[in-house]
């Protein structure tokens, strides 16, 4: 299973499913991050933490360990 | 004429100008508070141009999702009958996103107006937005505006107006038919006292097994089972959970709209972009930062910028000596109100109050506004241009080991002009844990009001205040006191819980509007001359009666017209006698000197008051943090340099001031977390002093009773650091909720 947070930067890929549960994985697909949805790794943050997507238009920054809930392809 | 009033609801996504446009039409006069019971910020005004609408600014959210204090006050404010209409607006250059929030609130059965904001800017960039059918497939007016350019407004209220008279309608049914299909048989579940307009929201919040919507509609058991089963089937035949199929029905009717209503030119890097690739580079980034940084505290703070020159001005001249202007002299502030006292033949106890305990107490305090003006018109412009929300991405990797996420940076940088804004700047953490920690320790951080503390600390330790490398010791004392409270508080009940996550928006970077910037710099500044005029003001007074009344021979009374009282007449002020008596919780920390504890509880009330009161109880006349005399004086109130330090240290952690602390109960909006928050700071303060001291002291070879507690503490606070994260700490609010449901 490749996740989010593995994309490499400058790449785009598409979301395949969101795991886990509660709040993180609502607020994710409030975001818009969606089974589907396309996007693209924009870069890492000076100290290789969060990463920075761009995604249905806006940029949006999320941390590593959370992108490893959004199982990609 | 309560009939007549007309309540306005004002949602929309963060960064969306909603706070610009709330500004503008209400100019700016009206109720903030909290919401009951969390600690979001309400906002309520009268519009300017009508007294009889009353606006209330909702919470920027994404959505109207269960899981944040946020999203459930604005729906529980959307169903609870008191809006009459909903302004949704909507960022137009982000509009895939904000149409999100939109669906959401029109299905919650009020009249709903659209407002477009930032229109001008999609249309700059070549795109087209087709209004009429926008309007056509929302089911609601839509109405373009500008909240920057005060465009489209009154347009905007007609509609308002017009919809007011009409009823919410039934939100449309987009969905894919299947989905309709159980949401309608779910509908027909819904008791008969649910109201029409109200069906399709209760009906999706059921579907999506949202407990609030549970708990508020109460469905028999029969009908709860047979609800449970059709969404049972809907997930086996969708191959996915409730809450997806909604998310992914939404984000379906959105694309549509989009492509109904949008014409969009083809991608061009924008200029947030362009920027944020030098800004925010990987190797440029963190210097960038740093430089900027730099740049903000010289120009607030270096001798020849205009931010000292303009404080020193007002120390000097307007609460100092006097000035000359186009030749002509003038007294100072000081000087002409004692001429006036003088002429109208006041008595020298109202000539003291005035002058020694007014005038020099708030003077010292408006003093500060000049340089702190200047540091908020520079913070407050990087946060509104967008560049904070880089120094959170930036700084969130070194934030997050201690608990705490990139957002918690800012309000720590505001709190190093003034502890006031600093809390109030906590606002935008969108966690309320994060935001309750961040309360509680943002404050550690030296203000400006500190700094003439450590000035006199650093004379009395290596005789001379303008030692450059002890100052930024104190910052260092302040961001590890952050640290080292982020670590053990986290491991606590209170706070324990996930890594809060830190999913944030990247706002494009934009000159903010010359209004809304300065409005942004005035809600900072006058936070603090708020202060000035109401706790300092009071408190002041109270330690101005503290120090010239008291007890001498027998009788109690104003201590400077006593007969043959010696000029050194606080040593037998209340001060004192307070003093002395609260002195021995002091003595472990190696000040148990009347004066020492005086200056702490001065220094509770208000750090400005510190040096001013040293200066007074060690009748130093008019010492000030740079005089050698008052070094002196000060330094042979402790008996140890340790205990100097620890002196300084529990001043410069306890709880900031009168003012501050107000700040934290407003933020908190609780009496208990108020009181955890200060007796947090001033029990760290205590120990960190304690410690200090006893440490010194061992280390010169003297042992008692407290080398022991010191030691007991630091072993405490290295077991609370280094343990690993206990296991109740993983229960979070949502396996809690599944456990009391099983």
């Amino acid at each position: 299973m490749k996740t989010m947070g593995e994309v490499a930067i400058g790449d785009s890929a598409t979301i395949v499913k969101l795991h886990g549960d509660g709040a993180l994985r609502r607020h994710l697909m409030d975001l818009g991050l969606i089974k589907g949805t396309q996007f693209r790794v924009v870069k890492v943050a000076p100290l290789g933490d969060p990463i920075q997507i761009s995604v249905r238009g806006y940029e949006l920054s999320i941390r590593k360990e959370e992108a490893a809930i959004v199982e990609v392809q | 004429m309560a009939d007549t009033e007309l309540r306005v609801a004002l949602a929309g996504n963060p960064n969306c100008g909603k706070t610009t446009l709330f500004n503008l039409i209400t100019g700016q006069n009206g109720y903030v508070g909290n919401w009951p019971g969390v600690t979001v910020e309400k906002k309520q005004a009268r519009l300017t141009s009508d007294k009889n609408v009353i606006v209330t600014d909702l919470p920027g959210i994404y959505s109207l999702s269960p899981y944040s204090p946020e999203e459930r006050v604005s729906r529980d404010y959307l169903m609870s009958g008191e809006p009459d209409v909903v302004i949704q607006l909507l960022d137009a250059t982000n509009l895939e996103r904000n149409l999100y929030l939109a669906l959401q609130v029109i299905e919650c059965g009020l009249p709903v107006v659209v407002a477009l904001n930032m229109a001008d800017l999609v249309e700059k960039n070549g795109d087209k937005i087709d209004t009429a059918a926008l309007s056509r497939r929302l089911g609601c007016p839509v109405v373009m505006v500008s909240a920057l350019k005060n465009q489209g407004i009154d347009k905007l209220f007609a509609e308002v107006k017009k919809a007011a008279s009409q009823k919410g309608k039934v939100a449309e049914h987009a969905f894919d038919s299947a989905i309709e299909g159980v949401l309608e048989k779910i509908e027909a579940l819904l008791p008969a006292s649910v109201p029409a307009e109200k069906r399709r929201y209760f009906a999706v919040k059921l579907f999506e097994r949202d407990a609030d919507a549970q708990k508020s509609i109460n469905l028999t058991k029969d009908a709860a089972t047979s609800v449970e089963a059709l969404i049972a089937q809907c997930e086996s035949d969708c191959d996915d959970d409730a809450e997806s199929i909604i998310t992914g029905e939404r984000y379906a009717v959105i694309a549509h709209i989009m492509d109904e209503c949008v014409k969009k030119a083809p991608v061009r890097m924008s200029t947030s972009e362009k920027i944020d690739r030098i800004v925010t580079n990987r190797i440029l980034g963190l210097p960038i930062f740093i430089l900027i940084m730099w740049a903000v505290y010289s120009i607030a703070t270096s001798a020849d910028a205009f931010g000292t020159a303009g404080t020193d001005w007002v120390n000097d001249n307007l609460f100092g000596e006097g000035f000359e202007l186009f030749g002509m002299a003038f007294p100072s502030i000081p000087g002409a109100i004692e001429g006036w006292l003088v002429s109208i033949g006041a008595s020298d106890l109202v000539q003291s109050l005035v002058l020694d305990g007014i005038v020099a107490g708030v003077g010292a305090v408006l003093g500060f506004i000049p340089q702190m003006f200047v540091l908020f018109v520079l913070l407050s412009f990087l946060e509104d241009c967008g560049y904070m929300a880089r120094v959170a991405f930036v700084m969130d990797r070194v934030f997050r080991r201690f608990g705490l996420s990139g957002k918690s940076f800012i309000p720590m940088l505001v709190a190093t002009g003034c502890g006031v804004p600093g809390v109030l700047a906590t606002k935008t953490i969108e966690n309320e844990k994060d935001r309750r920690m961040t309360v509680m320790t943002t404050t550690f951080i030296p203000c400006g009001a500190k700094l003439p503390i450590i000035a006199l600390l650093m004379g009395a330790l290596v005789g001379d205040a303008e030692a450059s490398w002890i100052s930024p010791l104190f910052y260092f004392l302040g961001v590890i006191a952050v640290i080292v409270s982020g670590i053990m508080l986290k491991k606590t009940r209170l706070f324990a819980g996930r890594p809060t996550p830190f999913v944030m928006e990247l706002p494009s970077y934009h000159f903010p509007s010359i209004r809304s910037w300065a409005l942004h710099v005035w809600e900072r500044v006058s936070a603090y001359i708020k202060k000035a005029f109401t706790i300092i003001f009071a408190s002041t007074v109270v330690v101005w009666f503290l120090t010239n009344f008291g007890v001498f021979e027998g009788g109690f009374g104003f201590l400077p017209a006593m007969e043959g009282i010696p000029e050194e007449f606080t040593d037998y002020s209340a001060l004192a006698m307070f003093g002395s008596m609260i002195a021995p919780i002091f003595a472990p920390l190696g000040f148990d000197s009347w004066q020492a504890t005086a200056m702490s509880i001065t220094g509770l009330v208000a750090k400005e008051n510190v040096v001013a009161t040293a200066s007074s109880l060690l009748h130093i006349a008019d010492g000030t943090e740079t005089d050698p005399n008052l070094w002196a004086a000060f330094a042979g109130m402790f008996p140890t340099v340790g205990a100097i330090a620890a002196f300084g240290a529990f001043n410069l952690l306890c709880a900031p001031c009168f003012a501050a602390m107000g700040t934290i109960r407003a933020q908190m909006n609780s009496a208990k977390w108020t009181a955890i928050a200060i007796g947090y700071e001033c029990g760290f303060a205590w120990v960190v002093g304690l410690m200090i001291n006893q440490f010194y002291l061992a280390a010169t070879g003297v042992f008692s009773f407290w080398t022991i507690v010191a030691v007991a503490c630091a072993a405490a606070m290295l077991f609370q650091l280094f343990r690993p994260m206990p296991r109740y700490a993983w229960t979070d609010e949502h396996d809690t909720a599944v456990a009391a449901t099983a």
